[in-house]
């Protein structure tokens, strides 16, 4: 059964339209992720799904019922907000017990509820302390606290983990990820980082302009790419977009002139003009003794750029006129001006349309 | 330079001079620094007292003067300190009935303090979250509390005598009230302006009314704001001066009428001058003194973030 059903919601500030007609199913017990640029609508849209903005049009249903014009606390939902919402006059068990005794449950239940969820975040020996005495993680963690102890049906998490540092991104990442599992509820999370929607999401949602761009699996997405904007925003780092035209009969034709053969059918249907090669990084590799496979173009590069990541290395260079990445093995990483020959695994590329902005 | 900042840079100084043979400094030099950083602490410490000394003389003077005979008042040179504590001039003030102008600036500065908080908390709430008015009904909210108070007492007065409410304790409220809202909206409009929205989303979410996110939230949060904003409204209605004077007779005089009816044309009652006024400092004394604590951290909240 879907936990949550949005049929063409829509939801304006002023005349300025910030959720534009989204339609959205996700089933019970799936980590549906919002993901998208600023001011794309996802938090808005969250916002909405939770009652603390009013729809302009379009219906939402949460566990089968019709909560469109529900009040926040009657919709069965906990949430969690980016700046913690701690409240700093109130010691940690009190911040997460504050939903029940809103709610009125007996003191016995109040601290059963308490007890588990602390034992579940590791809160146990912070529930007497106040909210300045904590660290960013353990503030975070008491602001889950608070959603979880509620036992709602539906979790919405407004960025979360954007105030923590890259580190302890990290490590809540991978605990929200267990929580989940662990609860089996359905988890709704909004994020700009599409590393914590890879990461976390049994559901990827790509909002553009307040509208749906593409939803699927973080696989789907990274791998079959429906427009250049998804292409673009999975990914990281970015996919290369190269400037080519087909060559009818011949492949691809970069600005320089030098061509890239395909496999026999892959331009089946593609009429001749401009197209942009969607291209990973790590679906460039730098070349070896062998002779390249079929679908593999093998051309020669100048290195402009080369950051190590560790293990890994970006080499950036010149293609087709536009900067192009590659990620590469450290010990495999040219030297900064040296030229090099590269594999491009054109069978992986995707092709997208330069007018439409839409795969191929 | 903050007074923390002037010690931290202090400190690194002293712990930045190397010892004399590590580093080979003379001892001249040696020597020279920290006696001209005793000169200055010294000198700062003397700016300090005679500060202090120029701004609490004249309580000290109105302090002991309440405490001295009628000849030690005039006596000269000066008596310093009085013989002996003598309360007389307490005494004349409870047995004359003068006490109880203290009584009504109490009665007043008291309920119209409550009134206009509670009043003005709650609009103050309104303006901010609902946005009621926009900004500009706020703008002239405040601009009301910039008319000199004695401009429109008149035309108070007249009002008042037609309505009947010269000399009475609800008319001296309502007008106190009136006065304080401004300030209060203002004040309160910025203090529950701090308080993030998510505190107050969060807990409709957790199932609160708005009633209950007022009481468990907001009001906790803007505690500080409130004593301070309190306190100011209280210090006001309490000092005021020119609408007591044009609006009381003799049932609702407060103390700050009263202490001018001890000049006289022949002579002035220094006595009573000074016995009253000290008792009319103490309960805005012990205002301050209890919500201190709150009252210097809802000053610089507004400070910083109003």
């Amino acid at each position: 059964m879907a936990d949550l059903a949005i049929r063409a919601l829509k939801k304006s500030y002023g005349a300025t339209p910030a959720v534009r007609g989204v339609d959205l199913t996700i089933p019970a017990g799936e980590f549906a992720v919002l993901v998208g640029p600023s001011g794309c609508g996802k938090s808005t849209l969250l916002r909405t799904i939770a009652g603390l903005e009013e729809a302009d049009g379009g219906s939402i249903e949460i566990g089968g019922r019709v909560a469109t014009d529900l009040r926040p606390k009657d919709r069965d939902i906990a949430m969690v907000f980016q700046n913690y919402a701690l409240y700093p006059y109130l010691t940690v068990f009190e911040n997460v017990a504050f939903g029940l005794r809103a709610r009125k449950l007996p003191d016995a239940e109040v601290r059963k509820r308490v007890g588990r969820a602390a034992e579940m975040l590791g809160l146990g020996p912070l529930l007497e302390r106040y909210p300045r005495q904590l660290s960013g993680g353990q503030r975070q963690r008491v602001a889950i606290g608070r959603a979880i102890v509620r036992d709602a049906r539906l979790f919405l998490f407004d960025e979360p983990l954007s105030n923590l540092d890259a580190q302890l991104r990290d490590e809540m990442r991978g605990e929200l990820k267990r929580l989940h599992q662990e609860l089996g509820k359905t988890f709704m999370y909004v994020t700009h980082d599409q590393t914590e929607a890879m990461t976390l999401a049994d559901r990827i949602v790509v909002l553009k302009d307040g509208l749906i761009e593409q939803q699927g699996s973080p696989l789907d997405l990274y791998e079959r790419p429906r427009t250049r904007f998804v292409a673009g925003f999975i990914g990281s780092p970015q996919m290369n977009f190269i400037p080519a035209e087909v060559a009818p009969g011949r492949g691809l034709r970069l600005s320089d002139g030098r061509e890239l053969p395909l496999k026999a059918g892959r331009l089946a249907g593609i009429a001749p003009g401009a197209v942009l090669i969607g291209l990973r990084p790590t679906h460039i590799a730098r070349a070896g003794a062998q002779p390249p496979a079929t679908g593999v173009a093998r051309l020669s590069v100048r290195a402009d750029l080369i950051q190590p990541t560790g293990a890994r290395a970006y080499v950036s260079f010149r293609l087709g006129g536009v900067e192009t990445t590659t990620e590469l093995e450290a010990r495999e990483a040219p030297r900064l001006g040296e030229e090099f020959a590269v594999d491009l695994d054109l069978d992986r590329a995707v092709l997208i349309d330069p007018q439409t902005d839409r795969v191929i | 330079m903050t007074e923390a900042g002037v010690h931290a840079r202090t400190g690194t100084e002293a712990a930045a001079v190397p010892s004399p043979a590590a580093a080979g400094i003379e001892r001249p030099a040696r020597r020279l620094r920290p006696r001209r950083r005793t000169v200055v602490l010294a000198l700062r410490l003397l700016a300090a007292i005679l500060v202090t000394v120029v701004f609490l003389f004249p309580i000290y003077w109105l302090a002991i003067m309440a405490f001295k005979t009628a000849d030690e008042i005039f006596a000269y040179p000066p008596v310093w300190w009085p013989g002996s504590l003598n309360l007389s001039n307490f005494a004349v003030l409870f047995r004359d009935g003068d006490w109880e102008t203290v009584r009504n600036s109490l009665v007043l500065a008291t309920s119209s303090t409550a009134i206009a908080m509670v009043l003005g908390t709650f609009a103050a709430y309104a303006l901010e979250r609902f946005r009621i008015g926009g900004e500009n009904l706020a703008v002239w909210i405040i601009s009301q509390r910039m008319l000199p108070p004695v401009v429109i007492v008149f035309p108070i007065f007249l009002l008042y005598v037609a309505l009947g409410w010269v000399d009475t304790f609800h008319g001296m409220i309502v007008l106190y009230v009136a006065f304080s809202l401004p300030y209060v909206i203002w004040m309160m409009r910025g203090y529950i302006h701090d308080i993030p929205i998510e505190l107050e989303e969060s807990a409709e979410l957790d199932g609160c009314s708005r009633w209950q996110i007022l009481w468990r939230v907001v009001f906790p949060m803007a505690r500080t704001g409130l004593f301070a904003t309190a306190v100011f409204t209280f210090v006001f209605v309490w000092n005021d001066f020119v609408f007591a004077l044009v609006l009381t007779r003799t049932e609702v005089v407060t103390y700050t009428v009263q202490v001018t009816h001890y000049f006289g044309g022949q002579s002035n009652f220094w006595a009573k001058i000074a016995a009253m006024s000290m008792l009319g400092t103490l309960p805005v004394f012990f205002a301050v003194a209890t919500l201190q604590r709150y009252f210097v951290r809802g000053l610089s909240m507004g400070a910083v973030k109003g």
